[in-house]
């Protein structure tokens, strides 16, 4: 099944061409789109963004497949992905990966048959002065503790 | 203390280009585009403003590496891809200050002579890339980017560009392939960015941090920043405290301040009253101190002397009670998992350094094992296009130095005294 982009995100992707002086250069950013518009970056979002920047789907895939940001898989509504570094487990991380896991029961990279939850253990989210740390989705969240997690994910609709 | 960059970070609107006007913001770049571009190079010389992602690169120098003749256009990239773990500075300089960014860009671009800069931000900092965004566009509507600026005659463009998960691509030349839309590969040098860089121009690659210091220079002189700082190491820095201690934060404090100072005053101290146990003092890569040792000024040549790094100003605190060899394993998971896979002793070694430390932490540490994560270091360091595989083996091998006693509890009880245990 082919995908394309909403007008709004293909009036971006054309901004976003007048910004490099190379095509490729557009091609993290129109992940990012892909991304956001279809969930995760599947292979007809590859194959469309090839069509899209003038080049082979096999160097999309070679790109989006080197960064861990890029899903080539569905992933829950919510993509808790929470920090295993060295700040974050100095301060309780490892327990508090534990805690989600029995909480959400998935295992780190599982998500939850309702599909509202994706939990992954992620390398330094540049937050370590606040650890620990997750990112849900977009949105950082800090000094975590116990009854923090229980109250961000009891929130979420 | 005189700060630089952090004076009115306390300021929520500061952040808004009416705030950061109010308290002075552009006059600096007023004030360069009346100046000669070499004057403003003399005055970063001066400075003694080192790069603050890591390396500590004198920034006047690595600016003089560009090309004499302008026949090519030149470029600005700026690296705020902070990602090495225990470093979260630039991040704050982004959400509270991203107009001494944008100055600071402004200011340097007009001195190299150059006419685009794209600031490459780590993909994890949704908010931050857009905060920064929103500050280039209140610059572009002010007319302090775009054409003609404030009249000079002087044209910039400023683009933000997102990165996506991949710790490599803060070595600049991985960052460099990224921004061109490639896999984040460091590339052989040379030729070095200054001559072939990003899409095959001269490049300048610095740190937020390094140019965020840029206007303040300006405006108050290269030599009253270097006063700020000791020999060699002007200015201030942003450290950054993690781990086990009373108060965690960005402090910013004079680039020649105690280590020690830095965790016992300014940080508050070990968390719960605790004893010291090992110091990383600049950011994950740089080798451990054990207590006695870091009674030492933090600036670049004093920590060399003491054979580790200031690094990118991450100072992680590891409190008593803390297992050095499950610590150590976190690290080596860290850089196996980073490892861009290029060259071999890298994507092998950290995958044997992971695999190794890991079985010592598990109990089922081989008699040898300590010896052969030494040797395996030394076949690592220095014989790979980047440093990330230097990057793996400082830890390993300072860890094993300063705490060897503790590797061969775990091997000799077949198992980790700790319980296996933060």
């Amino acid at each position: 099944m082919s995908v394309a982009f909403s007008e709004g995100a293909r009036a971006e992707f054309e901004r976003l061409l007048t910004r490099y002086p190379d095509r490729k250069a557009v091609i993290l950013p129109a992940l990012h789109l892909a991304q956001k518009e279809f969930g995760f970056v599947s292979d007809d979002a590859i194959v469309y963004i090839a069509g899209l920047v003038g080049t082979s789907p096999a160097e999309i895939e070679g790109v989006a497949t080197f960064y861990t940001m890029f899903n080539r898989k569905p992933v829950g509504k919510y993509h808790v992905q929470i920090c295993r570094n060295i700040s974050c487990s100095l301060l309780g991380a490892e327990h508090l990966i534990e805690h989600i896991s029995e909480k959400l029961r998935v295992r780190p990279g599982e998500t939850t048959p309702d599909g509202k939850f994706t939990l992954t253990k992620v390398e330094c989210l540049g937050s370590c002065g606040t650890a620990p740390v997750m990112q849900v989705n977009d949105e950082y969240h800090e000094h975590l503790t116990v009854e923090s997690i229980d109250r961000i994910l009891d929130q979420l609709p | 203390m005189e700060t630089v960059l952090t004076t009115h970070f306390a300021n929520e609107r500061y952040r808004r280009l009416d705030t950061y006007r109010q308290y002075g913001g552009y006059e600096a770049l007023k004030k360069a585009l009346a100046m000669d571009p070499v004057q403003i190079i003399d005055e970063v010389k001066k400075a003694n403003l080192r790069g603050r992602g890591g390396a500590g690169f004198p920034a006047g120098v690595k600016w003089g590496f560009l090309p004499k003749d302008l026949s090519r256009p030149r470029v600005l990239v700026i690296n705020a891809d902070e990602g090495e773990p225990g470093t979260f500075k630039d991040r704050v300089i982004m959400t509270r200050g991203p107009h001494l960014l944008i100055e600071g860009i402004a200011i340097s671009c007009f001195a190299l002579r150059a006419h685009a800069c794209w600031i490459y931000i780590r993909g994890e900092f949704v908010r931050e890339a857009g905060i920064v965004d929103e500050a280039v566009a209140e610059a572009y509507a002010a007319g302090f980017l775009g054409e003609n600026i404030l009249g000079s005659g002087f044209d910039l463009d400023v683009t933000v560009h997102r990165g996506a998960g991949a710790y490599i691509c803060g070595e600049e030349t991985s960052l460099i392939n990224s921004l061109e839309g490639k896999r984040g590969w460091p590339r052989l040098k040379p030729p070095f960015p200054a001559s072939v860089g990003a899409f095959g121009l001269p490049t300048i690659v610095n740190n937020v941090e390094t140019i965020a210091d840029i206007p303040w220079i300006v405006t108050h002189g290269g030599e009253t920043f270097a006063a700020l700082g000791v020999e060699k190491n002007g200015g201030t820095r942003l450290i950054g405290v993690s781990g086990a201690v009373n108060r965690p934060g960005v402090y910013e404090l004079s680039a020649g301040v105690n280590l020690k100072d830095i965790i016992y005053e300014h940080a508050g101290g070990i968390k719960d009253g605790k004893k010291l146990k090992a110091v990383i003092p600049g950011g994950s890569s740089t080798p451990v101190l054990r207590p006695d040792e870091i009674d030492v000024s933090y600036d670049i040549e004093s920590m060399a002397k003491i054979g580790t790094m200031a690094g990118s100003g991450g100072v992680i605190v590891i409190p008593e009670g803390t297992c050095m060899v499950r610590s150590l394993s976190v690290l080596m998971n860290f850089y196996a998992h980073e490892s861009c896979g290029q060259c071999t002793p890298c994507r092998e070694g950290t995958g044997w350094l992971k695999k190794i430390v890991g079985r010592i932490e598990e109990g089922k540490g081989r008699e040898g094992d300590v010896e052969l994560i030494l040797d395996l270091c030394d076949n690592m360091m220095g014989r790979t296009i980047c440093p990330l595989s230097d990057a793996a083996a400082m830890p390993a091998q300072s860890f094993i130095w300063k705490f060897r006693e503790e590797f061969d509890r775990h091997i000799g009880e077949q198992k980790c005294p700790y319980g296996n245990r933060f």
